[in-house]
C-alpha cells in the first residue's frame, strides 16, 4: 500500500505493480492521483539561462543567484514534503529572505484559524465514523478531492452511521454553481448568487437565533432546521467560501457558536499546503507570508500577489508550483525582469522562463518522507520507484550549504 | 438512457416477421437486449431505409462492451472516485471492512473496482438486478456525477 500524492486526502490504500523501475499499474487511486504517480509528460533537465547543464552547475549557480539578491523570495512548497519544507524554511532564514506559498490566496486563513484552535475541527475518520450532516460549501470535493464523499464523507458506512448514506447523512452544498458535489447532495443544494455567502450565513445566523431571515425565507429556514438537528455536522470549506468571505472570518465564527454540534475543516487541494502551513507556524506562529531578518515579520505585503506586483523581489525560488500559470497576469510580469530558480519534476510555463532549472523527484512515487493530509494527520509517502533523481529535501539540502 | 421507442421508430414498423419476430416492437425489444443484431432485420438492408439503419447501427454502438448483463461503464466519463464501489450493496455485503467503510476493496468479490484511474465491473452476476430476486437497484448510478454507468 502507497499513498497518492494527488490531493490533500494522501489516499494510503493505493496498490501499484512496479515492472523494471517503471509504473506498469495503479489500483484504487481516482483518476487524478493516478496520473499525478504516473509523473510527468515532460520531465524537467537541469540547466543555467536556457543552456542544458548539469545538476552539480545547476545548484552552484542557484545559490549564487539567491546569494547576491537584496531581497530574494522563496515560494511555493504546497506539493513538497514536510522535510523539504522545513528545509526550505530554514533556507529562507539563513538568507534573510520572504517566504510564502500557495495557501496565502487559497486556504491559508482558515487554516490558520484551526491551527489557533478558534473553530472546532476533526480527524476525517471522525467524519467517516460520526458525521450525520455533511455541508459542501463552495467546495467542489467531487473534483478537487474525488475520493473525499467515498472514503470519509457521504458514502462510506462509519460506526455510529451504519447504513451509510441511505438513511444516516444528509449532504448539503452551498453554491453559486450546480457542480458535481452538488449534483449529488440533490434536494440540498442551495445556489448562491456570486459573492452572496456573507449575506447567506448572515441569514442563517438570523434563522438559528430564532428571528426570521430576511433573505430566500423559506429555504434558509429549512436548513437551519436541519442543522439544529444535526447530531454531528461538518463544514467542509472550499476556496469558494474563503474567497467570498475574505477576512471576515467573524461571520463564520459567529456561526460557529450557534451550531455547537459542527466542525469545520478547510478543504485543501495540493497535497502538501497544510503542511508547509503547520511547519511554519511552529517556527514563527504564523502560517504564510513571512520576512526573516533575524527576527521574524508577518505582513500581507509578503504574500506572494504583493510582492510580484510591487515588484519588491529580485530573486524568486519557485519549488512545486507555477505562478506563471497560477497566478493573474498583472503580477506574473515581474517574473521575467528577475531571476527565477525553479525546483519541481515536471516542465512547467514557470520553468520555461526561469534562469536557473533543477529537476527533483516526484515525492510519494520517487522519493519518500511525510505530509500532513487535509485535517491535520501526519501521512507517510514512500518510495516506490528507483532512480536517479534526487528529493527535494536533498536539493534543499544541497542550496543550504551553498549559499 | 435508450428506449424501445426511440429503436421502434427507425424501424420500417410494417411487421413483416422477416426477422423471426412476430412484430416490429419485438424485434426493437431484442435489439435493446442485445439478443438480436441491426442486419437480421433485412428489409433494412434496403437503400431507402441507409440512413435509418446507420442511426440504429451509431445508437447501438457504445454499448457493443457491454457485459451480459448489461453493465456498461463509460471510462471516458469516469473519474475513479469510487462512489459506486463504496455504495454498490453487494460491495458492502461482501467487503464490510473495505468498501463498506471507504477504503479500496479488500478481497476480489466486490462488483466495482478501480483500476488505472477508471472503474472496472467484475462479478457481475452479483448485481441485485438479476438472480431470483431481482429488483431494480439504482446505487451506482445516482451516486456518480458523470453519468459513466449505465445499464442497457
Ligand atoms: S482523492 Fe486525492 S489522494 Fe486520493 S487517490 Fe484521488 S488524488 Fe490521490
Ligand atoms: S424484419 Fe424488420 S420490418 Fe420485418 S418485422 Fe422484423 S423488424 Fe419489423
Ligand atoms: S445495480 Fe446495484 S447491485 Fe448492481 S452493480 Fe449497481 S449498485 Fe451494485
Ligand atoms: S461513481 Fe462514476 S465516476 Fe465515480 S468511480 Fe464510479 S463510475 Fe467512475
Amino acid at each position: 500500500m502507497v499513498t497518492c500524492t494527488g490531493c490533500a486526502l494522501l489516499c494510503d490504500d493505493i496498490e501499484i505493480v512496479v515492472e523494471n523501475g517503471r509504473i506498469k499499474e495503479i489500483r484504487n487511486a481516482c483518476r487524478r492521483g493516478t496520473s499525478r504517480m504516473k509523473g510527468c509528460v515532460n520531465r524537467l533537465i537541469p540547466s543555467i539561462y536556457q543552456k542544458p547543464s548539469d545538476i552539480d552547475s545547476a545548484i552552484r549557480k542557484a545559490a549564487e543567484i539567491l546569494k547576491s539578491a537584496k531581497s530574494p523570495m522563496l515560494f511555493g512548497f504546497s506539493n513538497s514534503t514536510c522535510e523539504a519544507q522545513v528545509r526550505g524554511i530554514g533556507l529562507a532564514r539563513k538568507l534573510n529572505a520572504m517566504i510564502d506559498d500557495t495557501s496565502s490566496f487559497c486556504q491559508g486563513m482558515l487554516i490558520e484559524k484551526v491551527l489557533q484552535k478558534k473553530f472546532r475541527t476533526c480527524s476525517l475518520e471522525d467524519a467517516r465514523n460520526r458525521a450525520d450532516v455533511l455541508i459542501y460549501w463552495g467546495s467542489d470535493a467531487q473534483d478537487s478531492q474525488p475520493r473525499h464523499l467515498s472514503r470519509f464523507s457521504y458514502f462510506p458506512r462509519g460506526e455510529s452511521r451504519q447504513r451509510g448514506y441511505e438513511e444516516d447523512r444528509i449532504a448539503i452544498a452551498i453554491d453559486v454553481r450546480e457542480s458535481n458535489t452538488a449534483k449529488i447532495c440533490k434536494g440540498h443544494f442551495y445556489r448562491i448568487p456570486l459573492k452572496g455567502d456573507r449575506e447567506f450565513i448572515l441569514a442563517l445566523i438570523d434563522a438559528l437565533s430564532g428571528k426570521v431571515p430576511s433573505y430566500d425565507t423559506k429555504k434558509i429556514l429549512e436548513l437551519a432546521g436541519i442543522l439544529k438537528k444535526a447530531e454531528f455536522g461538518m463544514v467542509f470549506a472550499g476556496i469558494g467560501l474563503t474567497y467570498s468571505i475574505k477576512e471576515d472570518t467573524g461571520v463564520l465564527l459567529t456561526l460557529g457558536d450557534l451550531l455547537p454540534n459542527f466542525h469545520i475543516m478547510p478543504m485543501v487541494g495540493h497535497y502538501n499546503m497544510r503542511g508547509f502551513n503547520e511547519s511554519l507556524f511552529r517556527e514563527t506562529g504564523f502560517v504564510n507570508r513571512v520576512k526573516f531578518n533575524g527576527n521574524v515579520i508577518h505582513e500581507d505585503k509578503y504574500s506572494i500577489l504583493e510582492i510580484l506586483k510591487e515588484k519588491r523581489t529580485d530573486a524568486l525560488l519557485v519549488i512545486g508550483a507555477d505562478p506563471l500559470l497560477s497566478l493573474p497576469g498583472t503580477v506574473v510580469k515581474h517574473l521575467s525582469a528577475i531571476p527565477v530558480i525553479c525546483i519541481d519534476p515536471c516542465t512547467t510555463l514557470t520553468s520555461k522562463i526561469a534562469a536557473v532549472t533543477i529537476p527533483c523527484a516526484v515525492s510519494g512515487v520517487e522519493s519518500d518522507g511525510t505530509a500532513v493530509r487535509m485535517d491535520g494527520e501526519v501521512i507517510k509517502l514512500s518510495k516506490v520507484v528507483e532512480n536517479n533523481y534526487a528529493s527535494d529535501e536533498i536539493i534543499l539540502n544541497r542550496l543550504m550549504e551553498a549559499v | 438512457m435508450l428506449t424501445v421507442m426511440e429503436l421502434y421508430q427507425l424501424l420500417p414498423k410494417t411487421n413483416c416477421k422477416k426477422c423471426g419476430e412476430s412484430t416490429c416492437m419485438a424485434f426493437a425489444v431484442a435489439l435493446l437486449s442485445r439478443k438480436r443484431k441491426v442486419p437480421e432485420c433485412t428489409p433494412l438492408l434496403e437503400e431507402n431505409f441507409k440512413k435509418q439503419r446507420e442511426k440504429l447501427e451509431a445508437l447501438l454502438l457504445p454499448t457493443a462492451g457491454a457485459e451480459e448483463t448489461g453493465l456498461i461503464v463509460h471510462t471516458e466519463l469516469c473519474t475513479g472516485c469510487g462512489n459506486c464501489v463504496v455504495a454498490c450493496p453487494v460491495d458492502v455485503a461482501n467487503d464490510p471492512k473495505g468498501a463498506a467503510i471507504g477504503r479500496a476493496p479488500s478481497n476480489d468479490k466486490v462488483i466495482f473496482k478501480v483500476v488505472e484511474g477508471k472503474v472496472v465491473a467484475s462479478n457481475i452476476k452479483e448485481c441485485r438486478r438479476f438472480g431470483k430476486s431481482k429488483v431494480l437497484c439504482y446505487a451506482c448510478i445516482d451516486p456518480c456525477p458523470t453519468g459513466a454507468i449505465e445499464f442497457v
